[in-house]
């Protein structure tokens, strides 16, 4: 079976960029990428931008709903995903679209955060 | 204006004058095409004033200025841009963004000729810098605060003035606007036809807010809030120059026009509400109602669309249109006017709208019919906050001479009232009512006692 494990945590106590708590958080990741990868787990993973910078996508009688920032419903609950690759923002807002769940639910459109290829 | 660079004083006031003109009419789009350049909308501004500040310098030693000037500063703000990231990149080491921002600078062909030669080099970029600005992704109040800053070039001070923030939350909205810009991917450019509609709506719709919030009489700097009046006419100028085959742009621009032509007559020399049929109409901006009657024709000969979105402001400015071209109160034509809001009512449904129909209704029809509609709409609700429900309801009350009614409706009207000027206009009107009641109080002396 697949498993997806969601990371959640308080975005205002993350550790600054260049702090030394940003610096050990990044090597545990790394560790434990390693690890998993080489215990054959990994499938895949990333990490993502900030939920400042999200937008949320509904298409109600036909017409394409935008709202800044992240999901903030709590009678909806998470079903699904897919991870795809766009241009930019207007080509994933396309895509999310046509997610036929855009239609009675949500879709949060959130950008993966650019990572430097390992070492 | 331009931020003051070295000393300005030693200057010559011609070669300093020509400068600041070339600043006012040519940063947004010099800003337009550097954000292009970067991506950055912070990094562009900064080498522009950087670049300003050396033309200020060179100019003045070599006393004339390029036949191109804005190609000059372009060139002038890319190298330095170019620079500081080849830098930042050198410092931080092997950053793929920063190495790959200076090889897409460095890639964007800059014509030889730039700054010697008269000719155009750059396209006009503004218009993917006003998509940008107004993308849907962006909420309401940060497409408005960066459309001010980048494209109007207008303070965050100011800003914050104009919408009664702090500096400090205003700069935060700035930041966080940037860099949603940057993080989620908004691309620079113009949308695909078949997103046109949609979009171009939304960057109307944060252009009529930027005019409202100046035109209203809400508080706020008052002389902050004439420019934003000012900007919001300019920027539907350019979009409408920038989108030639659309009726939308002209059919805003020609609304806004309208409105302004009367912002001098709107109050008294103590801020006291003018109301229209009791302004000066021969102090209307002549020139504004002329682009304005222009506009919305070019506006409906193009067509607006039928989306309904896009042809509510065609619909409001033939209203505006009606008032704004006669001379006399009495020669409106409010038949074609009720006609209008029941247009308006159509594509664009709004308690407010409905309001407006009803005082159109009484004007072409009578008091009385407007009263029974006005009733009706009292009975939905939905208006129960809002002061201009009574306030029209005591209008007419007062023109069929049923005081004590209209006394209790300005009464009404008043509780609900926002900003001092409209309490100051219906505590007159209320104190006017009263007394007109006490007077036929004492004509009519019997008409208590049954």
């Amino acid at each position: 079976m697949q498993y997806l494990l969601l990371i959640y945590q308080n975005e205002a106590g993350a550790p600054a960029g260049d702090s030394p708590e940003m610096a050990t958080m990044s090597k545990e990741y790394a560790d434990y990428t390693r690890a998993i990868r080489e215990s054959g787990h990994i499938v895949g993973g990333n990490a993502l931008q900030r939920s400042a910078s999200a937008t949320t996508v509904r298409v109600r009688d036909g017409k394409t709903l935008l709202t800044d920032g992240p999901f903030a419903e709590t009678v909806e609950q998470l079903g699904g995903y897919y991870l795809v690759e766009a241009a930019h923002l207007d080509e994933a807002i396309g895509l999310a679209a046509r997610i036929p769940g855009a239609k009675w639910g949500t879709i949060e459109v959130r950008p993966v955060r650019p990572m430097a290829p390992p070492a | 204006m331009l931020p003051q660079v070295g000393n300005t004083g030693l200057m010559d006031p011609r070669l300093a004058e020509a400068i600041e003109r070339i600043y006012t009419n040519e940063r947004d789009r010099i800003l337009a095409t550097l954000i292009g350049m970067v991506r950055d909308f912070d990094l562009a501004e900064e080498t522009m004033h950087e670049a300003f500040a050396a033309a200020l310098g060179l100019w003045q030693s070599s006393d004339e200025i390029p036949d191109n000037p804005r190609a000059w500063i372009v060139g002038v703000a890319r190298h330095k841009a170019l620079d500081r990231l080849r830098r930042q990149a050198a410092f931080a080491g092997k950053l793929p963004e920063l190495q790959h921002g200076v090889e897409r600078i460095g890639n964007r062909g800059m014509p030889q000729s730039a700054g010697t030669r008269g000719e155009d080099v750059f396209p006009d970029d503004r218009l993917r810098l006003i998509f940008t600005c107004c993308h849907p992704a962006l909420s309401t109040e940060a497409q408005v605060a960066l459309t001010l800053r980048t494209l109007c070039g207008i303070s965050t001070d100011e800003i914050a003035r104009a919408f009664l923030t702090t500096p400090q939350t205003m700069a935060q909205r700035l930041v966080r606007v940037k860099r949603k810009i940057a993080e989620a991917g908004i691309p620079y450019s113009v949308p695909a036809e078949h997103a046109l509609p949609s979009r171009v709506d939304s960057v109307l719709t944060t252009i009529y807010l930027i005019f409202t919030s100046g035109y209203s009489a809400a508080s706020g700097d008052s002389l902050v809030k004439a420019d934003l009046c000012r900007e919001a006419i300019r920027l539907a100028r350019l979009v409408d120059t920038l989108l030639p085959g659309r009726g939308e742009p002209a059919a805003l621009l020609s609304l806004m026009l309208f409105h302004d032509s009367r912002r001098n007559t709107r109050t008294d020399g103590d801020g006291n509400i003018v109301l229209l049929e009791d302004q000066d109409r021969s102090r209307w901006d002549r020139e504004a109602i002329v682009e304005g009657v222009e506009s919305l024709a070019k506006a409906l000969r193009l067509g607006v669309g039928d989306n309904s979105a896009d042809s509510r402001y065609a619909i409001e400015a033939q209203i505006a249109s009606v008032h704004a071209t006669v001379s006399c109160p009495g020669d409106t034509d409010w038949p074609r006017i009720r006609a209008l809001y029941a247009d308006l009512k159509r594509v664009a449904p709004s308690p407010v709208v409905e309001l407006n129909e009803a005082v159109a209704i009484a004007m072409s029809e009578g008091a009385e019919a407007g009263l029974a509609r006005l009733a009706e709409l009292e009975s939905c609700g939905r208006l129960d906050n809002y002061h201009l429900l009574p306030a029209a309801q005591a209008r007419l009350l007062d023109g069929l001479r049923r005081w004590a009614e209209a006394a209790e409706r300005y009464q009404r009207a008043l509780t609900l009232a926002r900003n001092e000027p409209e309490r100051r206009f219906l505590a007159a009107r209320l104190a006017a009512a009263r007394a007109r009641m006490a007077e036929s109080a004492t004509l009519e002396p019997t008409c208590d006692t049954h």
